[in-house]
């Protein structure tokens, strides 16, 4: 049992963090707001070029190999600078959609190598529609898209489908509907493989949310404790009072007690995708709450200056009210964390928090003691 | 052939996945998890025993401890010499987790062994640790804490109550109050202010006083359940040797703000007791599920399984952290303001659930075994958030010392 990132881990997430920090700033998001496409296309190169859109991919493809307990800790960097670049739903979601098929002995496993080995090399990029959110972000920037019909999961050219762009109230978001028709020639997957590609892709879009959704929550955090700090009234500054204290402190809270579960879910992600489901939409929900929270009071401690568009608060704010309804909102997660809690088979209780604590024959006494 | 896997893992770890997080008990945890629960099945008592904070409840728990000390079960992470197992941090959760699981008893001797034991381990002389560790470990001598004053509470740096130097001796007067277990424990830690002409956090000392002392008066005072779990505890002249000061003349105060730091922030309330409390809420709701009307509670029993489950969560995160070499800091508030206010919500779901049988005493002619000891745990609960420093004075840390919010 060890419950620390390695520190190489650490250290990578540090680099990312210098780069991210150094690039994206409040001024160069608003600049991307009045172009079309939303994105910076040196940065997205950059993020290429650290091997981030591929760090899920496997080696043989030109990846990096690594697992989403690597992945996570970026995501929260990449939530803390509110990146408008779509690289962890992409990498989260669309490319490790493509490195299960391209790992599998499905008939389009060499296909999906092929498309493995562009996006490694920045030559191509995926997005993922994925039946459980109805828009796209950034469709239009992706080369490829993955599109649910049923079961099956189609990979269309991003060319050969009609785009019908909406516009978000998050002015980072390029989102759009995807009008498309399937064929024989784009169906990568079906069946059984299908719908188990289309959950573990939900898990992980769900998993890099929660991430980002920590990381814009403490980024807010620390902007309303810079704010009440050098804001005085009543010849004091605004945070020296406990009602704004404990407001900030509540956010903390949650955000601590948010983190944990995010590994956690992360861990049962990489290595036991049996739990997958139930520890992720713990770590979405956790998340969910603490960022919602932490707008609430961040807005709130900014007083009349959180209202305005020219406070950079939005920027974070309206992230996360946007992506906190994505890859599955609180109804979606709740009821699947509920529908465990009334299995009668569900391992609970504080020795199972892990899963199966000792051996096979006890997990069945225990079952019928939970039961 | 192990220092070349070694050396292959420092340079790719990373890359390997090797040496990182690995959320799965070793075959050694896992026999130690089964060797604890034989030890309970063989030696739990066969019924449950009376509440604490009775005259014949409270020798049943003095037993029981002297039960877990006859395994060394007493406190497991201590060192061999004075009872314990020398058990790392998991361990120790692993044996909380056991421990709950079994219903095992609440611990009488909580205030000695999760508060002023790991204190006198870093504090005290040899010959102190020699008097003192023992004897709490055995369950001879059972603690209470004498930190609170009528006007020092949350301001515990407001303390009043006098210890003055009289050759080796200390003569302490004053008053303590809100002192959990002193109706019937042996002994009481306290601060008392040992220079007359300090003031705040200055002058105080941290001394030791047997409550069978001449001079003692111990007055119950009778809890929201109508027994007596704390007392005000007068002084009058009441002598102590000076050994019974722990740590040096006038540092009271920082050796009562570091006791130990993090078994304070870890062990108070370990998260098996809430995720076993969660566990029943969960079987109450099954039961129950089908004759709630209220639309809320789903949402509400959802929350308090994943919270109890985000604190076991956290806590395994801060123990690996501190096995590892790291510290515990001013995050070990957020535990807290966590625990307490999720023991009010599990325990607020279960009489929800209950309806208008959940104010049924247990000796009520209709009372049934579904009530369980849902009403006790309620009314306990809602101390969370007020001992062992309010919620309201740790948000004030939190914002301070983690946030770094102006203090004025």
């Amino acid at each position: 049992m060890n419950f620390t990132y390695s520190e190489d881990q650490l250290t990578y997430r540090d680099t990312v963090a210098a780069l991210l920090s150094g690039e994206v700033t409040a001024d160069s998001i608003r600049a991307r707001w009045t172009t079309r496409q939303g994105i910076d296309a040196n940065l997205t190169q950059q993020l290429a070029d650290m091997g981030l859109n591929a760090l899920l991919v496997p080696e043989s493809c030109g990846g990096l190999g690594l697992s989403e307990l690597d992945f996570i800790l970026l995501a929260q960097e990449c939530g803390r600078v509110a990146l408008p670049e779509p690289l962890v739903e992409n990498a989260m979601a669309a490319t490790a959609m493509l490195s299960d098929v391209a790992s599998s002995d499905l008939a389009a496993a060499n296909q999906c190598q092929d498309t493995l080995k562009q996006i490694a090399t920045g030559n191509a990029s995926v997005a993922c529609g994925h039946w459980i959110n109805p828009y796209v972000n950034m469709a239009d920037t992706s080369h490829w898209l993955l599109l649910p019909h049923g079961d099956e999961v189609h990979l269309v050219s991003t060319q050969t489908v009609d785009l019908i762009a909406q516009r978000s109230s998050d002015p980072s978001r390029r989102i759009s509907k995807v009008n498309w028709q399937p064929s024989r020639g784009t169906k990568i997957a079906g069946g059984q493989p299908g719908a188990e590609l289309w959950r573990s892709a939900l898990n992980r879009g769900a998993l890099g949310v929660a991430a980002q959704l920590i990381g814009l929550a403490e980024s807010i955090l620390h902007r309303a404790v810079v704010f009440t700090t050098d804001r005085e009234q009543f010849g004091r500054p605004v945070g020296a009072n406990q009602a704004v204290k404990h407001l900030l402190a509540d956010c903390a809270v949650s955000i601590e007690f948010a983190k944990p579960v995010i590994a956690r879910a992360a861990y049962a992600v990489a290595n036991s995708p049996t739990r997958a489901d139930w520890a992720v939409s713990h770590a979405k929900v956790a998340a969910s709450y603490a960022a919602l929270l932490t707008v609430r009071h961040g807005m709130q401690v900014h007083g009349a200056m959180g209202y305005t568009w020219e406070c950079d608060l939005q920027i974070w704010m309206k992230r996360c009210w946007a992506i906190d309804k994505t890859w599955g909102d609180a109804g979606f997660h709740k009821n699947r964390i509920h529908e465990w809690l009334l299995n009668p088979n569900a391992l609970m209780g504080a020795e199972h928090t892990f899963g199966k604590s000792t051996s096979p024959s006890d997990e069945s006494n225990s079952q019928q003691g939970a039961g | 052939m192990q220092d070349n896997i070694f050396l292959m893992g420092v340079t790719q770890t990373w890359v390997k996945g090797t040496f990182t997080m690995k959320l799965t008990y070793t075959f050694e945890e896992q026999g130690f998890r089964l060797q604890v629960r034989q030890w309970l099945v063989d030696n739990l008592p066969k019924q449950p025993l009376n509440s604490f904070d009775t005259q014949k409840g409270f020798e049943q728990h003095r037993q029981w401890e002297k039960t877990l000390a006859s395994g060394n079960w007493g406190m497991v992470t201590w060192p061999k010499e004075y009872g314990g197992r020398g058990c790392n941090l998991i361990e120790w959760l692993i044996f909380e987790e056991e421990y709950y699981r079994a219903g095992a008893p609440l611990r009488v001797n909580q205030n000695g062994i999760f508060l002023l034991g790991p204190t006198l381990m870093e504090y005290g002389t040899d010959e102190q640790k020699e008097r003192f560790i023992s004897a709490m470990a055995s369950g001879d001598e059972i603690w209470a804490q004498g930190w609170s004053e009528p006007g020092a509470g949350s301001d515990m740096a407001a303390i009043r109550s006098k210890a003055t130097r009289d050759g080796d001796e200390y003569v302490i007067n004053g008053q303590k109050t809100w002192s959990s277990r002193a109706v019937f424990a042996d002994w009481v830690f306290c601060m008392f202010r040992t220079d007359p002409d300090s003031s705040r956090h200055h002058g105080l000392s941290f001394v030791l006083v047997p409550l069978d002392a001449e001079g003692v008066t111990v007055r119950p005072i009778e809890q929201l359940n109508g027994l007596p779990g704390f007392a005000e505890i007068f002084f009058d002249n009441v002598r102590v040797p000076v050994f019974n000061r722990l740590g040096g003349e006038g540092e009271g105060w920082s050796i009562a703000m570091s006791t130990a730091g993090f078994e304070r922030g870890l062990m108070l309330r370990s998260p098996a007791r809430f995720q076993q409390a969660a566990k029943n809420l969960m079987g109450l709701y099954r039961a129950k599920r089908n004759d709630i009307l209220d639309l809320s509670i789903e949402d509400a029993v959802v929350r308090c399984y994943m919270d109890a489950e985000a604190y076991a969560l956290s806590t395994y995160q801060t123990a690996s952290r501190l096995m590892s070499g790291g510290q515990i800091g001013a995050e070990s508030s957020c535990n807290k303001i966590f625990w307490s206010e999720l023991d009010i919500k599990i325990h607020d779901v279960a009489m929800r659930l209950l309806g208008s049988k959940g104010e049924l005493e247990a000796d009520s002619e209709d009372a049934s075994a579904e009530l369980g000891n849902w009403l006790d745990g309620f009314l306990f609960a809602q101390s969370g958030p007020i001992y062992a420093g309010t919620n309201e004075v740790q948000r004030n840390i939190i914002a301070e010392r983690m946030l770094g919010m102006p203090r004025k």
